[in-house]
């Protein structure tokens, strides 16, 4: 009895690690993408889109006042519903 | 019916709606006094969020910051937003799965040290006021306006309504006021835009219509814009002009600052479940952004509009006269501001023009001379932090828009001057009294006390906001670069690390002491004037301005937390399992009082 206990807390503890690893990689691909369209596009990276035009002025401009903000958002909202459902998957969400 | 009883019945009806709510939701308990008693839905928090980070910065200050600078301070649009994506992903679901009321709390127990607790509440109440007095900085200009009194009894005005409903209210009365004022102030910034978006382009969207038509000429607005500017010898719009690496450092500050604010973070703990943390930073940054991408345009378009005031007849016809400032009603406005002292205008050379142009430029010195409009430009203060509060005026929009924005950009300020309050309350009687001094005090007690921090802090502030210790962004820079330095890596060490107590309050205290000494260094010790040893146009290190410091103060304490906590005994089982506990979502109940 107490051994299957044991082999129980051993496999939440199994399970809560790789629970996390996934969490960490996901924070870290949407922590790429929030860099990119900031720092990225928005500043280090625009004289290099500064072919593409946008409205009277380029790519690089629109990412730094507009596109940034809409990506942060999608970002947001991505995260909030894969780590929900991540949540599920391994059965760590609330009652 | 004249614009002063116009702005004074909006104003006045929108506090009405405040006090209102704030009476009819008055907090019995000390948990509906912090945390609303968790009952907050995500849209109703994230709307209340948006209206408590908001402040006159973002809605007075902000668009007039992009109209007269263009392309480099998108640092602001980028720096205010993307904190949240930190938040939302870093902090706002571990904290709310922690459970307790106040940032400081987490730190205390994460690092089972009261000494990090206070060192994370000193860094907290340091942010907050220096914040607080920002905005009752902005309080008192905008009542000084729109009440046609001084900027002293509008300042004294705005401090009993804060006091009133902050005090009276708590969280629960101050969350579903500050839904009643995002309302106001959503409204109240966005129907101007629209308005001048479908005068100047014919989108009704003012955030599509900044990259659409100059309906008068045909060509892209953007376009138009950049080449009437450099007509006038001032940087293209649309073009780069200062240092790349301070704009990515300045952004990145402002970033980390956003999520390392406590009275943003303690919004997290109010929603009943983890999952909600989570969608809470994603709707509070949907309301953020409807003002976030509607400020461009308003920039862009104001810059144009006053511009083509300036040069009626285009940049190579002749500059306005004085006799139509004086005379036409389109130009009232000017009058107005005028009188304030933040607008002003002078002809130089006795030609009965005002020519508008860049007097530092000498192409265009020689050209304007040339045209006999003299080598010094005339319009000789216009001061950024009126441009929204002016801008329906100089559009000639309809005297209800005016008193609408009034009231919006109390609104503003308003709101996140009672959500510091509320911070600043909680770190006084939570975290001080409760927490350190005086731990078996009662429930009741402890009420008293956060509503006496409030009434002091007010004071305070209100007595700061008469003698500001300096101009408001330097002020609001301060704290956002205090809080990126000291709250946010150890919230996120906290979270992501193992790092242990001595580490953290080493990391702390470096972060917070280096950022402020170098901001001393740059502003004057404690913002006495003509005590700065630099100035932001000569900084002491390389390109970094003293309001970009935040990130290298951030990166300090990061750099000592580590080293320290290598060098010192790890965490004990308990914090280890804590930690553990923190990262899973599972069995996060009601938040307990740990005390």
């Amino acid at each position: 009895m107490a051994d299957q206990t044991n082999h129980g807390a051993e496999a939440t503890q199994k399970s809560d690690a790789a629970y996390w690893s996934a969490n960490v990689r996901i924070i870290i691909i949407s922590l790429i993408i929030w860099a990119l369209v900031s720092f990225g596009f928005g500043i280090l990276l625009r004289p290099l889109l500064s072919g593409i035009a946008v409205g009277g002025t380029d790519l690089g401009f629109w990412f730094a006042q507009q596109g940034s903000i809409i990506v942060f958002l999608a970002l947001i909202f991505f995260y909030a519903w894969r780590m929900n459902k991540l949540d599920r998957e391994f059965g760590v969400e609330e009652e | 019916m004249d614009q002063f009883t116009i702005n004074l019945l909006f104003v006045g009806a929108s506090f009405a709606l405040y006090i209102g709510i704030a009476i009819w939701a008055r907090a019995g308990s000390t948990s509906e006094f912090y945390a609303a008693g968790r009952g907050v839905h995500p849209v109703t928090n994230g709307m209340a969020t948006a209206a408590d980070w908001m402040s006159a910065a973002s809605f007075i200050g902000m668009a007039g910051l992009i109209a007269f600078t263009g392309y480099d301070n998108s640092t602001f649009l980028m720096g205010w937003t993307g904190g949240y994506v930190l938040l939302a992903l870093l902090l706002a679901p571990y904290l709310r799965k922690f459970g307790k009321f106040t940032v400081s709390e987490f730190i205390g127990d994460r690092f089972y040290s009261p000494t990090a607790r206070v060192v994370a509440v000193i860094a907290l109440l340091v942010a907050s006021l220096t914040y607080v007095i920002g905005q009752m900085t902005g309080v008192g200009v905008a009542f000084g306006r729109f009440l046609e009194v001084s900027n002293t009894t509008g300042l004294l005005i705005g401090a009993c309504v804060v006091f009133a409903y902050a005090v009276f209210g708590g969280m629960k009365g101050v969350t579903y006021t500050q839904v009643a004022q995002y309302v106001v102030l959503i409204m109240a910034y966005t129907i101007p835009a629209v308005f001048i978006s479908l005068q100047l382009t014919g989108n009704p969207v003012p955030a599509l219509g900044l990259f659409g038509e100059h309906a008068a000429s045909g060509e892209p607005l953007l376009a138009k814009l950049d080449a009437i500017v450099a007509e006038l010898g001032f940087n293209e719009y649309t073009a780069h002009h200062g240092d790349t690496f301070n704009m990515v450092l300045f952004t990145l500050s402002l970033m980390i600052g956003t999520a390392g604010l406590p009275h943003v973070i303690m919004r997290f703990f109010t929603v009943p479940r983890v999952a909600d943390a989570r969608w809470s930073a994603g709707w509070a940054l949907v309301f953020i952004a409807l003002l976030y991408l509607t400020a461009p345009a308003v920039g862009a378009m104001a810059r144009l509009n006053i511009t083509d005031m300036m040069w009626p007849n285009g940049a190579s016809g002749d500059p306005v006269s004085v006799e139509m400032i004086e005379g036409d009603e389109r130009y009232n406005w000017m009058a107005t501001w005028q009188k304030t002292g933040l607008l002003g205008w002078e002809d130089k050379n006795g030609d009965g023009r005002i020519a508008y142009f860049n007097d530092g430029d000498a192409d265009t010195v020689a050209k304007m001379q040339a045209a006999g409009w003299g080598d010094a430009n005339e319009l000789t203060n216009f001061n950024r932090d009126i441009l929204v509060l002016a801008n329906p005026e100089i559009a000639n929009l309809p005297s209800w828009v005016i008193g609408l924005v009034a009231a919006g950009g109390l609104a503003a300020a308003l709101s996140t001057a009672a959500g510091l309050l509320l911070a600043i309350s909680s770190a006084v009687s939570h975290d001080l009294i409760k927490g350190s001094i005086n731990p078996s005090i009662s429930e009741k007690g402890e009420l008293l006390s956060a509503r006496v921090a409030m009434a002091v802090a007010i004071a305070v502030a209100t007595y700061l906001g008469l003698n500001p210790p300096g101009f408001a962004a330097q002020t609001v820079a301060l704290a956002f670069g205090l809080a990126a330095a000291s709250i946010f890596p150890a919230l996120m060490m906290g979270i992501f690390t193992k790092v242990n107590n001595k580490g953290a309050v080493a990391g702390m205290v470096s972060g917070l002491l280096v950022t402020l000494i170098y901001i001393f260094l740059h502003k004057g010790w404690f913002f006495i004037p003509d005590t700065n040893s630099f100035t932001d146009a000569n900084p002491l290190l390389g390109t970094i301005k003293s309001t970009s410091f935040g990130a290298v103060g951030a990166l300090i304490n990061f750099c000592v937390a580590f080293t320290v906590s290598k060098m010192t005994q790890p965490i004990p089982q308990e914090i280890e399992e804590l930690v553990e506990s923190v990262r899973v979502p599972r069995g996060a109940g009601v938040a307990v009082d740990g005390h």
